[in-house]
Parts: structure tokens; sequence; C-alpha cells
């Protein structure tokens, strides 16, 4: 595979096309706005925790095929679960795409983040790729901060 | 109407120029010898900024290497020898924009703090509550931002021309929002995002109907068509020196004598004295008023061997080529599917904006930048021009004296291999 290939795996340009959770989630009681100002990539992140359970969240945004990917993939992966390995989820996603190139990561222990490996070889793009996480873990961090 | 435009302007009466010789000018750019992913570089980002020749690296590397010193303040030969060199680049801008006074043409650090520098200290001495100003919705952030500063100070009112689909001004509109309070119009010569070019000369001659001073900004246009400030009679003209094959960190503002004259200094230090006693200082005549401190001389120097190099070339042949770059460009992406240019304005410079069906903007800079292909994605620090088209940003290419035909090929490529990627 030649980088671009890595980067634009098919995985990643199917959830591009086909967003999962795509929408916003009316009943929610975490949302964010994640915002970068350098692509004007913009995203809203919604999320309906009760008991400590992610029962369900949702995004809407305009953005590149990386950061609309990851957006999908990581609401694919955190349905049902709880707060705690919803943050530890993020830093692994975070220690993924700022890794050092040269430093291997063991690609199978990463399940479904794998296909985020290639974005360490454009590091003008690991922005995208992080901006839907980051605005997660601001709705988990601001819990008043719901739109309605 | 009698429009203003790059072809009327530059026509190619080519008899004092030779015939372009690209190969020649591309040897004299280095790193148009880089290579990028193993891809020879194919650089179409020009609007950002342009490549250097080796004349003006040669120019620069000279002035720290033979005859560094400061200026104006010492009897030392090197020091004289500086300041020789960096008035004469003073001279050398005031006749490439055919300026009236050598004490017209001001140094600068570039576009931005030559309208900072305009708005703070005419904006802030004559402009005063109630009081409007006109700027375009083509407008670059720095000729955006600085004015809604002194409105928060001054409680001006600011008052935007708006642009149709194709990306030109609203000519009516303009003249419908000057009133007895329009107090200032500052408009791009070219916009960076559509690559409009503008009226200007009848956008300066309707608000000189009404004594309404002009700032034309242009960062885009003095590199592509001969300017003559005198012609154009605007009261104030910008640009910066990167975008035109100088170094950065250097710009100019141009400014009528009668308007330098009566406005105060916008920063003070030395060199913009005469005099400095704690009861009262003197300021300094023009242009060195508003060249407080030590300023950036190599900066000059390299902007004065850009300028002799535009010159050496003949600006009115390098409009041609640009623009024969660009209906080549055009045409082609036109052909493509999924492919849509933004800005299709009467007169258009040498700027291709374009948003594709399947792909953002962004991907497809980085899918480019894999085949070597350097363009420009993003809101160009223009956002509300993206808000006009109700797009987040698009790609752009631009061309510049060295682009050639056989490049727009392969950024044709390039964009084709994109719309299989993403369809
Ligand atoms: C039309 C226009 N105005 C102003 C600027 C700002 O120039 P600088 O960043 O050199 O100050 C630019 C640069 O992108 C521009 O294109």
């Amino acid at each position: 595979m030649n980088e671009i290939q890595e980067l634009y795996q098919q995985v990643i340009l199917d959830h591009n096309k086909n967003p999962r959770n795509f929408g916003e989630l009316p009943q929610h009681s975490h949302y964010a706005e994640g915002h970068n100002p350098l692509c004007g990539d913009h995203i809203d992140v919604y999320l309906d925790i009760e008991n400590d359970i992610i029962k369900d969240l949702r995004f809407v945004g305009a953005g590149c095929a990386i950061s609309k990917a990851s957006a999908s993939i990581m609401t694919t992966l955190l349905k049902g679960k709880n707060v705690a390995e919803a943050r530890e989820l993020f830093h692994e996603f975070h220690k993924i795409v700022t890794t050092d190139i040269q430093q291997n990561i063991d690609e199978l222990d990463l399940g479904k983040l794998a296909v985020f490996c290639g974005v360490r070889e454009f590091p003008a793009r690991v922005k995208c790729a992080s901006l839907a996480w980051h605005t997660l873990i601001q709705a988990l961090d601001n819990a008043q901060n719901s739109k309605n | 109407m009698n429009e203003y435009t790059l072809d009327q302007y530059n026509e190619c009466v080519e008899t004092d120029c030779d015939p372009y010789n690209i190969k020649g000018i591309r040897e004299d750019f280095p790193i148009l010898k880089t290579l990028v992913h193993g891809k020879p570089l194919v650089y179409l980002d020009n609007a950002a900024t342009t490549h250097k020749p080796r004349q003006v690296i040669n120019a620069v590397n000279a002035f720290y290497a033979e005859y560094n010193s400061n200026i104006h303040r010492g009897v030392h030969k090197l020091s004289q020898i500086a300041t020789d060199k960096y008035e004469d680049a003073r001279r050398t801008v005031k006749s490439f924009i055919n300026a009236k006074h050598l004490e017209e043409i001001i140094f600068t650090s570039g576009t931005t703090d030559s309208i900072n520098l305009v708005v703070s200290s005419y904006g802030r001495k004559f402009l005063k509550e109630g009081d409007n100003v006109i700027i375009s919705t083509m407008e670059h952030h720095s000729n955006i931002v600085p004015w809604q500063m002194l409105r928060e100070e001054k409680n001006i009112e600011l008052r935007v021309i708006p642009i149709d689909e194709n990306g030109d001004l609203i000519f009516d509109e303009f003249v419908k929002l000057i009133d007895e309070n329009t107090k200032f119009v500052s408009v791009t010569h070219i916009s960076n995002a559509l690559g409009t070019v503008n009226p200007i000369k009848h956008i300066i001659e309707k608000a000189h109907e009404s004594n309404i001073p002009v700032l034309i900004d242009g960062a885009q246009s003095v590199h592509h068509t001969k300017i003559d400030v005198q012609y154009l009679d605007c009261d104030f003209f910008v640009f910066s020196g990167h975008k035109i094959y100088g170094p950065t960190g250097i710009g100019i503002l141009y400014g009528k004598k009668e308007f330098l004259e009566k406005m105060p200094p916008h920063k003070g230090g030395g060199d913009m004295i005469l005099s400095v006693r704690f009861d009262r200082t003197i300021y300094n005549d023009l242009p060195y008023k508003f060249e407080a401190g030590t300023p950036n001389i190599a900066g000059a120097i390299g902007l004065a061997e850009a300028i002799k190099y535009i010159d050496d070339i003949c600006i009115k042949v390098i409009a041609r080529h640009e623009n024969e770059l660009l209906n080549y460009a055009t045409n082609l992406i036109n052909e493509l599917d999924g492919v849509r240019i933004i800005g299709n304005a009467r007169n258009k410079s040498s700027v291709i904006s374009f948003v594709m069906d399947n792909a953002h903007p962004h991907d497809i800079g980085t899918m480019l930048d894999i085949d070597g292909v350097a363009i420009r994605t993003g809101h160009h620090c223009a956002e509300p021009v993206m808000r006009r088209y109700k797009i987040p940003a698009t790609a752009r290419a631009s061309f510049g004296l060295y682009n050639t035909k056989e490049e727009i090929d392969v950024l044709i490529n390039s964009i084709i291999k994109v719309n299989k990627m993403f369809s």
C-alpha cells in the first residue's frame, strides 16, 4: 500500500460516503461544538448518557473525508461504552495519530482504530482526524453545555 | 461602463519586450528543482506566496555577507552602502508604481501592516462616530479586521459592497452605499479567493466625486498588472514583497503626500524623530515618520531586486503568459465532471478556486500533494466569500510567471484521480 491508499482506506472512504449516526440527537444530555478554523471543518457532537453509559450519540458536520470518517467510526465505537472507557479510547486514538512514524504501532491491538495509522504520514491532517474526538471530550467535560 | 481591465490596461504592445523564455525563467528559481514525495514540484500556490529567483536570494545574501549595517545612523562605510541600497530600493518601488514623490513610499512589513498603519493613523485621527467605511465582500481578512477594530473604538459603521454569483462586485450597490457620512473606501484590486479583478479606476472616480479617500489592496495585483498610482489616482496603495517574488516581511504603503503629511505617526521610536527631549519631540519628515525602528533592510533590497526581475521580463508579457495559463486551466477544469469553479468574474487574474461534488478541498489538497502539486485549500482568509457561496472552503490553484501548461496537465490528471478515489 502506498501512503495515500493507507490514508484513504476503504473503511474511511465508506464512512465518508455513508456516515453512521449522522444527524442531530434531540434527546441528549451532552453536547459540544467543534471547529477547525484552519480548514473550516465544523462538527456538533450529541450524547445521551444515562447512569454513566453512552446510550446514544450522533454527530452533524461538514468536513473532509478524514474528519467525517473519524467522527462516524467514533460513534460506532462508543455506543454502549461508559464514560471512562470513552476517555480511554480517546487516549488510544490520540496515540495512534501522533506517534512518530518511525515507531511501529502493533496494529493488531488497535481494532477499528487501526485505519487511522496512515494519518501519521500527514501531519497536516492529524487535526482533521482528531476533531471529533476532541469535541467528544469537550462534550463530556461540559456536562452543563446542553444545546437545548 | 468603461471597464478598467487587465486586458485593456496591459495591452500587449510588446515592441520593447523579449519573447517569453520560460525555460530560462524556471532556471532562475532554485526551488523549482525540488522533488515532493519523489515527484517534481508543481507549485500552484502563488496567491499565497511566490518563490524567489536567485537574483533576489543573492541580493539578500549579499547584504548580510558583504555590507550588513544599520542605516541612517553611521558615518562608516558599510552603513553608507546599506543606506544607499535601502534608499535605492525606495526609488525602485517609486518608479514601479509611478508614484509622484519618493517620500510617498513607506516600507512596512507587508500588506497587513500597511492597512493597519492607515487604519490606526488616518482612521483614528480623522474618523469619528457615525462615519462609515466601505469595503467589499471579497476582502482579505486583513482589510476587514483592522476596520472592525476601529469600529469598536470609534463606533464607526462598516458597509460592505455585495458581489454577484460570478464573483463580480455589484457596482450599483457600491454607489448606493455612499452617503454624506462615508469617509473612506478600502477595497481590493484583485480577490485572492476568486481572482476577480475589480474596476478600481471607477471605484476611485466615484468615491472622489464625494471627496472620499480610497485605499487599494494591491497584494494580488502589482505583479500581474502594471500599476500607475497617478493614473489610478488612488490615495493609498498597499502590497507585500513576498507575493511578487520578493522576500517575506517587507511590504509597501504608498500614500499621497497630502494624506501622509497630515497623518500622525502610528509607532514611536528611532528614525521617526528629528529631535527628542522629554518635554517635546519633533517627528521626522516623510517617509521616516512612518518607519520607526530598524527596518527590514535586507527585505527592502530583496524587494527592489524582485521588481527589477519583473521589469526585466516585462509585466505585460507576464500578464499574457498567466492569462494563457488561466484560460487553458479553466477550459480543462470546466470539462471535468463533478468539479465546479467558484468565481467566474468578467475579468480574472490567474486564480482558480474550485470545489468537487465528492471530495472536500482538504482531501483534494492531500491527494494533489502526493503528486507534487501544491495548491491552497481552505477559506483563504476570506471567510465572507465562503459564506457568500455557502461553502466551507475551496481548493485554489494560482499561477505565477514560472508555471507551464505541462504543470496544469499534472494538476488536471491529479484532480481526475481524486474524482476516481471519492466517487
Ligand atoms: C488580497 C490580499 N490582501 C492582503 C493579504 C495579506 O498579505 P500579507 O499576509 O502579506 O500581509 C493577502 C495575502 O494573502 C491578499 O491576498
